[in-house]
This record gives structure tokens, sequence and C-alpha cells, in this order.
């Protein structure tokens, strides 16, 4: 038993110990797994009913689909491609999503690197108003600002691409509390001799912050990066408030997709397929960086 | 040339050349700028940008919907309190106001719980990391995505056609009538709260996970040798030990819960008594044209939140003490 008292115990002891009740095991990977099917199973039907045809969908459960005689098709896509304005609605997410994405996290890196390497009255009051700013629930300001952004004030919004640039600079103001709190959290705790020595090797600010900061900050980055463009990626709410539901050729995926489901056409099929390429991109995106992703959640919520 | 293209390379080209030109413009700047003022003036343009975003898109229209919410619809006379009284006499907010509050607790419940629960089990299997992936998932897609899944999960066709949605050929199967999931009240609202808790239980077990993994091995084991049960294990080292962690997520899925608005906005439209606060504002100020009442509801929603944001400053302030 001298194992027990090594610091850092590893999970292989912790497992082997309770390999030694098999009955229990058995009821524990059954549970597991269920759960996992229990997720798996809404998207996995979706996924079936989007390539059978329009009738049989109607007619069957998707489930009826996995049992011969089989009947797939990719016609629903083909449809919703075409007809749909589904491909423009992802170029017009792509056009939405990136700035939003770029603009928000280099703001905030300039302003955390000013947070944690530069010393000016009034920093930490400053810094914990911004983290104060991270609950104003966005409806907070929609009136304003489509007063602000709208006919009455500089007229950005409406059929033209300026709704697009009133997308981007929303959700900077919106997406900046997190970012700063993140990446501030991020740059305050990387090793100060290093910013120290470059600065007596002469480097200014900006060398600091392009070559040492930045590239040391990668994985806050990279976390930032796929938090944001999801966030912004799967918006309903911020696109249906400055872009309106009117304008058909500015709408981004989640807009188009919803409004297939809320019309009352009942196209169902075409719904399904039309779900599935709005979720392609981030599912893409997701399992590619899931590490840095699931680091910049945990990092964000519990280490603070 | 079609404006969008022109739009898509303003997105490829402009915007990482604007963001990038601004820190040496700033330096280039402080050269005109006498040597000691440098280090005074510096911060407060590296911070500019921040700053100008968080003051025209988060504080001014939190001071000015403020203003709104006791203006008419308007946005010229002092109403005083009408729309507040409005908001807290008129039967259908009332309804939403008691649906967040059904969200808030169900929600938190389901996800918290359930995360702790997965968190748990899925720690004592070799193929954990799967485990994990696949209740995660979710949350990439969208509420709305995630409302279309569901759609299909709840589908109902009445008896003796043969059911499409999952969960009504279960039903079926058992020899019951099918039910009508979404237009049902109370059940329907419940059932878009599952939708939700599907999607975010995944981001509470993983934090949960990571907590659980900080947890000292030699302490459980220790408690283990000593003849304590499982169960007795649990109660008395880890669930104490995991609390701060669920209170950080708590927090978090009741922000959530009084914000939800996709899914109500996909799946009913607010209709068969399933409204929330954050459609009933949406509705107010597009179908009714009722800014002031939407500001009303807006305010409403952030003094809700408020006492959130309090414990979360004072946690943030205590983690800064013992760094």
């Amino acid at each position: 038993m001298t194992a027990l008292s090594v610091p850092g115990l590893s999970a292989a002891t912790r497992s082997s110990r309770r390999r030694s009740r098999p009955s229990r095991r058995v009821v524990l990977n059954v549970v597991v797994i269920a759960i996992m099917a229990l997720w798996l199973l809404p998207t996995f039907g979706l996924l079936v009913n989007s390539v059978r045809p329009a009738q049989a969908v109607a007619s069957s459960g998707w489930w009826t689909g996995l049992f011969p005689p089989y009947n797939f098709t990719l016609e629903n896509y083909q449809q919703v491609l075409s007809r749909g304005g589904m491909s423009q609605a992802f170029v017009n997410s792509l056009l939405i999503t990136i700035p939003s994405t770029i603009i928000p996290i280099a703001v905030a890196a300039f302003a955390a690197y000013a947070f944690s390497w530069m010393k000016f009255p009034g920093r930490d009051i400053l810094f914990v108003a911004i983290i104060g700013l991270l609950v104003i629930p966005l409806q907070t300001t929609f009136v304003p600002l489509l007063n602000l952004l709208g006919p009455k004030g500089i007229h950005l919004l409406g059929a033209g691409p300026g709704a697009f640039v009133a997308v981007w600079l929303a959700h900077t103001g919106y997406g900046l509390p997190f970012a700063i709190y993140l990446l501030r959290n991020y740059m305050g705790g990387l090793p100060r001799e290093v910013f120290e020595s470059a600065s007596i090797d002469g480097a200014g600010h900006a060398t600091a912050f392009f070559r040492l900061a930045i590239p040391m900050s990668v994985p806050a980055i990279a976390a930032l990066v796929i938090f944001q463009f999801l966030f912004v990626w799967n918006d309903l709410l911020v696109a249906l408030m400055f872009i309106g539901a009117a304008n058909a050729p500015n709408l981004p995926l989640t807009m188009a997709v919803a409004s297939l489901a809320t019309s009352l056409g009942g196209d169902w099929q075409l719904l399904m397929a039309a779900a599935f390429i709005s979720m392609a991109l981030p599912l893409i995106v997701f399992f590619a960086l899931q590490r840095y992703f699931v680091r910049g959640i945990t990092g964000g919520a519990v280490k603070g | 040339m079609d404006p969008r293209l022109i739009t898509a390379i303003i997105v490829l080209v402009g915007v990482p050349a604007t963001v990038i030109g601004y820190v040496f413009l700033v330096e280039q700047v402080l050269r005109l700028v006498p040597g000691k003022r440098q280090a005074a003036v510096r911060p407060w343009l590296w911070l500019l940008p921040a700053l100008l975003f968080l003051f025209v898109f988060l504080v001014y229209p939190t001071i000015n919907t403020i203003v709104l919410s006791f203006e008419n619809k308007f946005q010229k006379e002092f109403v005083g309190l009408d729309n507040y009284v409005y908001f807290f006499t008129n039967p259908n907010t009332l309804i939403s106001l008691r649906n967040n509050i059904i969200w808030l607790v169900l929600l938190t419940f389901l996800t918290v719980g359930g995360g702790l629960i997965i968190a748990i089990l899925v720690d004592r299997v070799r193929y954990e990391s799967i485990a994990k992936s696949v209740v995660f998932v979710p949350l990439a897609i969208s509420f709305v995505g995630a409302a279309i899944i569901w759609k299909f999960m709840y589908d109902y066709q009445p008896p003796g056609h043969p059911q499409t949605g999952l969960l009504n050929a279960g039903v079926a199967a058992l020899g019951f009538p099918p039910i009508t999931w979404i237009q049902d009240a109370p059940l329907n609202t419940i059932a878009l709260i599952i939708v939700a808790a599907w999607t975010w239980t995944g981001f509470c077990m993983v934090i949960l996970s990571a907590a659980l993994k900080g947890i000292s091995a030699e302490l459980l084991e220790a408690a283990r040798v000593d003849g304590a049960t499982e169960i007795q294990v649990f109660r008395a080292i880890t669930f104490p030990l995991l609390l701060p962690t669920v209170a950080v997520v708590s927090t978090t899925m009741i922000i959530t819960a009084l914000k939800a608005f996709d899914i109500v906005y996909v799946m009913t439209s607010g209709n068969y008594d399933t409204n929330v606060i954050a459609n009933q504002m949406y509705k107010e100020l597009f179908t009714n044209s009722q800014p002031g009442r939407a500001s009303a509801i807006a305010v409403i929603l952030l003094l809700l939140i408020i006492p959130i944001m309090a414990i979360n400053i004072r946690r943030f302030r205590q983690q800064e003490a013992i760094r």
C-alpha cells in the first residue's frame, strides 16, 4: 500500500480499485452509454431525416429509415442550396462572423496589455468596472442602439451592407468585457522578467506587444477565437435586431433557418437540411479546436 | 462591382490592417508627446478603442434604456412608472415572468445537477474523453439548430397515424394517446427547458469535471481506506470541495435562463403560454412598437441580474486577493 502515499495518485490506480467489483462496473457502463445515446439520438435523428425523401419524412419516423428497403437521397440539400437562399446566408454568416471575431479580440488584446503591463491611476477600479459590464443583458442596449444606428440616427441599418458593419460593431462591444477579462488574466500571468529584459534591451511597447505578449498568449487567444466565433455564428437575437427579418439578402444562417421554421409553408425536409448546413462549420471548428475551447471555458469560469 | 464582394474585401484585408495599424499609429503619435508625459498618456491610448466600444455599445445604451423606460411609445413624454405598472399588471407579461422563474429553477437544476452526475460517472470509465465530447457537442450547435432538432423529437401526429416524433412513438408503443408536447401548458415550457438543458449540461459538466480532477486523490483514498462508503466520500469530501464551482456554474446558468430567447422564438414564438421576458421584449419592440415598455422589460431583466453580478464581482476580488 505504499503506492497510496505517492502524491498525485494516478487515475490508473483509482480505476483498478473499482475493477474489482464487476457488477458495479457493468451498471456504470450501461448508465454512461445510455447518457451518451440520449445526447446523440436527437441530432442523429435529424441527420437521418435530412437524407430521406419528403413524403417518407412526413409519413414515418426517422428510425424506419434505418431498416431496409433503404431510400436515401441528397435531394433536400440540393433544393435548399439552390432555391432556399441558404448559400447566400452561409456567405452572410461568414461576412458577419469573421470581423465580429477579429475586432473584439484585437481591441481586447490592446486593453489587456495596458492593464497587465502599464501603470496608471485607477487601473484596478477601471478593470473591475469592465468586468461589471459582463452581465449587462444585451436586451438592455437594443432600443437606444436601434435609435442610434437606425433611420433616426446615422442610418447604418437597412438593406445595404451597412447593417453588417452595425452588427460587427455591436458584437465587438458585447464581446469585449469577457475578452478583456480572459486576456488580462492570461497576460498578467506571463513572466515579468521577459518584459523587463525586453524593455532593458530597448524594445518599445509595440514590439513587446507583437513579439512577446501576443505569441505567448496564443492559448488564451485561441480559446477566445473559438468562443466568439461560435457565439456570433450561432447568434439569432443580435442579427434579428440589427439586420431585421425583412432584409432577406442580408440574413445569416440562423435567421434563414428560423424563418424557415416559423413560416407556415412546412417544408420540413428542407428545414432539416438547412439546420444541418448551419451546424456544419461550428461542428468542424469545435472538433478541430476542442481542446482550446474547453481550456478557455474552464479557465474563464473556474480559475477566473 | 457587387457590394457583397466589396464587403468581403473589407472583411479580409481592411479589418485586420486597421486593427494592427492602430498600435503603430499610437506609438507614432506618442513620439510627439514630451518624454515624461508619454508613460502617462500611453495606457489611455491603448485602452481608447475598448473604452469607446464599451461606452457606445454598453454604458450609454443602458443609461438611455433606463430613461426611455419612463417615457411613452413616442419616446417623448414622461409617463412615470406606467410601463412598469403595465408589466406587472398585464396577464401576458406576467406569464412571461412566471415562465422565466420556471426556466431559472428548472434549467439550473437540470444542467448543474445533470452536469455533476455525468462528471462523476464519466470520471470512472476509460472512454471518458469520448463520453464528455458527446455531451459537450450540442454547445457548438446554435439554439436555433437545437430547436429544430427537438421540434422533430416532439413531433405530433393525430392518433391512428404513425407517429413521426421519437417521444410520441414511445408513448404510442406503450399504448397511450400521443401528447402535444409543444402546445399543452405547462408541459410545453418544460419541453422547451429540456432543449436548453440538452445544450447546456455539457458546459456545466466540463467545468465541474475540471474541478473534480483538482480534488486530491490521496484525500479520497484515505477516506476509503478508513472505511467510508462512496456516498459518504461524496457527501463529506467531494461535494463540499466542489461547492464553489457549483456556485459559479449556477450563476452562469441563472443568467442564461433569464436571457432565454432563441428556443422560445423558434419553437413557439411565445404562444401557448410559453412566453419569456426576452421574447416579450422583442414583441413589444417590433410587433407592438412600444419602445417604452420594451425598455422597462430590459430594466427589469437588468435588475434581476444585478444581484448575480454582485456575487460574481465579489468572487473575482477574493481571487485577486489570494493571488
